[in-house]
């Protein structure tokens, strides 16, 4: 399926004993959406730490653009051109909805301590103003730009952390959980979001909500207790015994 | 006229309060640190400024070097020895007050410091700016030409790091970075670069406060610590987490402390601090610009 936008291959995270990602391989080729699911505690949001730098890689292979990478520092990865939205949002309370969405650009900034101390970068900051406004229409929120963050209803912070995150334009955009805590009419919106987003960037996404999985991916790698149990089309994945076990079993301990 | 003369006098001494509020302020927002050894840092920058204008003769010229050498011991010590200290502790509240049980430690160290350097006794850095007061209409005001350059030079700094942290990248970089540093990283951030460069600011406001302060008085190695007091009071007076805040809350202080010494009285000047303190908690308990929720719920 031509080259690979992402490739990871044999990844396994431990913490202390315990093993939370188990030889767990993952490709993204150019323009897909790849949904990650599996129940909780299925090391989902681990994969995705190990790969932003966040958890301690033990063993395993990173390809991006078919070429074998060190696992990036969470600051690296804008350069890498990946960038990723976190479940819990993470807005910053006292800035503005603008100036959250630009501090995604930092990557472009590049004014000196010292210009900046004298007030000198200014048409860099312009440039940043006017991307965080080209981002903020993109997820329908252009309206907001001047609200401080903690103003915002909830589905809204969602929509403006994807703006911040696609401020770096990244090739790779991973969606933590994207609608989660949203209502049915949320949820609706963000699976249009997402259909539009597929034009700038692919996307990886971790999701419990599987009609969205279902609706926006084009292909699912499954994982259950730190192991990949299947990987396919949604519509191989929903008929997968394995997957159909996991979740009835998990759904059973409930 | 007397109410008047307070206010000036209040005016000076909350600006300088105000400086070492700004720098406490800015470590404690990038770091969560209460940085005790602000006082230290701003000793040995005005020791520095000493010897350039004892060999420039120029109170002026010693002063960009006391600003410059502010930030770079500040800087040194964020870079080489907090991040290192940050980086061996982990969760937990030792990990917590660790840092802070540093600061503690580096202000003993500089002071010592300065002490085996430039020894104990009182020193004289002087301002080419007379001290005496204006004389206005007969009457002499108790607030001088370099009262005036004091306020003058606080109102630089702050004029400066409003521009900075309102409209610069920079600013906002240092803001996303103390607020949520995880995003900040992904953002392509480099988080401990930038809480360096935040520390270099503070030292820098702390070494304008040492160098504006110093000629109404003299130079030893503890002569500032007084002033870490009143600029710890006046940062948690305006919340700790606002630098417009700690402006007001060393202003308020500098004020209050006049009018108490013009009208109650000198023996109560340290614990004057105290009471103001404790009378704004008890009005605004977050401070008057403090956050309404604490960061790790926001």
């Amino acid at each position: 399926m031509g080259s690979r936008l992402l490739s990871i291959s044999n990844l396994t995270v431990k913490f202390g004993g315990l093993t939370a990602l188990s030889k767990v391989h993952i490709d993204v080729h150019p323009g897909e959406v790849v949904g990650l699911i599996g129940p909780n505690g299925a090391g989902k949001t681990t994969l995705f730490n190990a790969l932003t730098g966040f958890a301690p890689v033990a063993e395993g292979t990173l390809v991006l653009n078919d070429k074998e990478q060190a696992w990036p520092k969470s600051h690296q990865l804008v350069d890498l051109g990946i960038s990723r939205t976190l479940q819990g949002v993470g807005l910053f309370p006292d800035l503005t909805v603008l100036e959250n969405v630009m501090v995604g650009g930092q990557k472009y900034a590049k004014g000196s301590v010292l210009k900046a101390a004298l007030g000198l970068d200014g048409s860099n900051e312009k440039y940043l103003r006017e991307k965080a406004a080209v981002a903020l229409e993109k997820v329908y929120a252009s309206s907001l730009g001047d609200s401080r963050a903690d103003s915002l209803p909830y589905p809204v912070t969602k929509r403006v952390a994807i703006a911040r995150a696609l401020m770096s334009d990244p090739k790779l955009l991973l969606l933590d959980e994207p609608a989660g805590g949203l209502g049915s009419q949320d949820i609706d919106w963000m699976n249009g979001l997402i259909h539009n987003l597929k034009t700038d960037t692919s996307i990886l996404l971790v999701e419990h909500h599987m009609d969205v999985v279902m609706n926006v991916c084009d292909r699912i790698y499954v994982l259950n207790f730190g192991e990949l149990i299947a990987e396919g089309t949604p519509q191989e994945v929903r008929e997968n015994p394995a997957v159909i076990a996991a979740y009835l079993g998990a759904e059973a301990t409930q | 006229m007397l109410i008047l003369d307070t206010l000036l006098i209040g005016l000076s001494s909350g600006a300088i309060y105000a400086l070492m509020a700004l720098a406490l302020v800015l470590v404690w927002r990038s770091t969560r640190v209460v940085n005790f050894a602000q006082a230290g840092q701003a000793i040995l920058s005005t020791y520095i400024g000493y010897e350039v204008m004892n060999r420039t003769h120029s109170y002026w010229i010693s002063i960009p070097f006391a600003i410059i050498a502010g930030g770079a011991i500040a800087a040194f010590i964020d870079a080489v020895i907090m991040r290192a200290l940050a980086k061996r502790s982990h969760k937990g509240s030792v990990a917590e007050i660790a840092p802070v049980i540093a600061t503690l430690g580096m202000l003993g160290l500089i002071r010592s410091l300065t002490g085996a350097i430039w020894g104990n006794e009182y020193l004289q850095y002087t301002s080419p700016v007379s001290g005496k007061g204006y004389l206005i209409g007969g009457h002499t005001i108790p607030f001088s030409p370099q009262n005036t350059v004091i306020v003058v030079g606080a109102l630089l700094v702050m004029g400066v790091f409003a521009v900075i942290f309102k409209f610069t990248n920079l600013g906002l970089a240092l803001r996303a970075a103390s607020f949520q540093p995880e995003i900040s990283r992904l953002a392509g951030i480099r988080v401990d670069r930038i809480r360096t460069i935040g520390w270099a600011f503070a030292g820098s406001a702390g070494a304008v406060a040492g160098a504006l302060v110093t000629p109404t008085s003299y130079l030893s190695p503890n002569s500032l610590d007084l002033l870490l007091v009143s600029g710890f009071v006046a940062a948690v007076i305006g919340g700790l987490d606002s630098l417009i805040g700690a402006v007001l809350g060393g202003l308020i202080l500098g004020v209050g402390f006049a009018f108490i010494l013009q009208y109650i009285g000198t023996s109560v000047t340290f614990s004057a601090a105290f009471i103001i303190l404790i009378v704004v908690l008890f009005v605004r308990p977050r401070g008057i610009l403090g956050s309404k929720v604490g960061r790790r719920d926001a």
